[in-house]
């Protein structure tokens, strides 16, 4: 396969960024795209130039790191797929691609397309754990926890922190990483001791680094594990609610 | 547990806003997006329940001249006499106002909220696959909407857009003599097709806002949606292309 990529190069965080233009003119269709930018950094560097920094790990989809606006769209075209798992052979012969990092002001660029996306960090700190016993490991099956709320609750845990529905959102918001965090450890009995600390705590946090949500659903459509808006609303509702809630009450069942 | 504070690492590491100051619940609920856009649907439910029975009425225009007048003389002796004449209706107008104030500050600041989310956009262009045109124009539709309130109020409420023999009460004339101005018409026109394309992503969005989301109904949310934008939307347009197409004079 022949490709034109135009990609965004920059030297630091404050420096002035470029788009550059490099001709891929054998592509194996099997490649992923990261691979196929391993083969362009391979020749940058025999030809002496700065190879192109970008973020990657696992390469299986299930870290998170990899990170691009692909044509627009973070991780390119294809749904529910990261960066990595994107293959060539969804795209045509011939085609022009842009490659772009995530942009956010709290995603600030660290080079080229690595970009910094430690304030979600911060919004896991303020909320995204569970107090849970120390000592002898408890029976798995001590808690009985319905079938369809562990679906749901396994559903957002899929989350891998990418950022691409920050970076899809027109609003850079970040709702929908914190209703996954949120949701999948405040739909299960174990998320409940913290459920309303965590709902107001995570929410602050996340209001201090990003835009709203004004329920446009593009994160959803960008997201690599398909995590539904559904837990934005379920974020919402008990953010709400927790603004009423008698803490002191919290410990009875009803 | 200690939370790490975001300690300046290199030059260009985001910064977050400051945290929240403590306060009275309600003043730190309103300090919150998440609240504001709970505000938003609550005050935008109120709104659609003010257009759905202002519309509702408005139609008697086709019964007859004598039911809409009826109607509006009634409309200012609601809970009379146990309150003054038009006490009813200045309580409702209250609310109304509270709630478009409200509104459009919501909107107005969450707007600059998201617009400091992103200073430095992308540069190659966008992709959008599910923001449809009602989601993104929202803010447009918003300050038509706006534009045209103002414009309704001088023209049909005070009658200072030079409607023919305008008279407070005279409902039916005034109506008539102001929608057989072809532009005036037209500008009624585009602004309730404002209102159904507003409404359209409005009375969808609320949901998510207030947090109603089951997977029972979640089906009939946007349906729901597209049923009240387009009875909205028909029912107010009829009024000024049936006037300005001499249908009803
Ligand atoms: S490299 Fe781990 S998700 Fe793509």
């Amino acid at each position: 396969m022949k490709l034109t990529l135009k990609i965004w190069r920059q030297d630091g965080p404050t420096a002035e960024g470029r788009f550059e233009t490099y001709d891929m003119p054998a592509v194996v269709p099997d490649m992923s795209f990261l691979e196929m930018i391993d083969v362009l950094n391979e020749r940058l560097i025999s030809e002496e130039s700065e190879p192109i920094a970008f973020d990657h790990d696992c390469r299986e989809g299930i870290c998170g790191s990899c990170s691009m606006m692909i044509n627009g769209i973070p991780h390119g075209p294809e749904r529910g797929t990261a960066t990595c798992q994107l293959h060539m052979r969804k795209f045509k012969d011939g085609e022009h691609i842009t490659v772009e990092p995530w942009r956010a002001r709290s995603f600030p660029i660290i080079k080229d397309l690595a970009v910094d996306r430690s304030p979600l960090d911060r919004i896991i700190e303020a909320g995204g754990y569970i107090s849970a016993p120390t000592g002898a490991a408890r029976d798995a099956n001590e808690i009985l926890i319905p079938k369809e709320a562990a679906d749901a609750a396994m559903d957002a845990a899929a989350c891998i922190g990418c950022g691409a529905c920050v970076a899809a959102c027109p609003n850079g918001a970040a709702q929908l990483f914190t209703a996954a965090k949120y949701g999948h450890l405040s739909l299960l009995p174990q998320g409940q001791p913290e459920r309303w600390t965590r709902a107001i705590g995570m929410v602050d946090e996340m209001e201090r680094w990003f835009g709203s949500c004004t329920n446009f659903g593009e994160c959803e459509t960008a997201c690599p594990k398909e995590i539904s808006i559904d837990f934005i609303a379920l974020l919402n509702r008990d953010y709400i609610k927790a603004q009423f809630k008698n803490r002191r009450l919290s410990g009875q069942k009803s | 547990m200690t939370k790490v504070e975001n300690a300046q690492r290199y030059v260009g590491a985001p910064q977050p806003a400051p945290a929240k100051k403590d306060g009275p619940f309600f003043v730190m609920f309103w300090r919150s997006a998440v609240g504001k856009k709970w505000i938003m649907a609550v005050t935008g439910i109120m709104l659609i329940g003010f257009v759905f029975a202002h519309m509702l009425g408005n139609l008697k225009i086709f019964l007859s001249a004598d039911a809409i007048d009826h109607y509006a003389e009634w409309l200012r002796t609601i809970g009379y006499p146990i309150l003054p004449k038009t006490g009813v209706l200045w309580i409702l107008r209250a609310g109304l106002l509270g709630a478009v104030v409200l509104h459009i500050w919501a909107a107005a600041s969450l707007t600059r909220m998201n617009r400091a989310a992103r200073p430095n956009g992308y540069k190659s262009p966008r992709e959008y696959v599910a923001a449809d045109f009602a989601a993104r124009t929202m803010r447009w539709t918003g300050i038509i909407l706006t534009l045209f309130i103002i414009f309704h109020l001088l023209d049909l409420t005070w009658g200072q857009t030079g409607v023919k023999d305008f008279k407070s009460g005279d409902v039916y004339n005034n109506i008539v003599n102001s929608f057989t101005r072809v532009p005036v018409a037209i500008a009624y026109i585009v602004a309730n097709i404002a209102i159904g394309i507003h409404l359209y992503h409005g009375a969808w969005s609320m949901f998510q806002s207030l947090g109603i989301n089951s997977p029972r109904f979640n089906p009939w949310r946007r349906g729901f949606a597209i049923g009240l934008a387009s009875i909205i939307a028909i029912g107010n347009i009829s009024i000024p292309l049936l006037v300005v197409t001499k249908v009803v004079k």
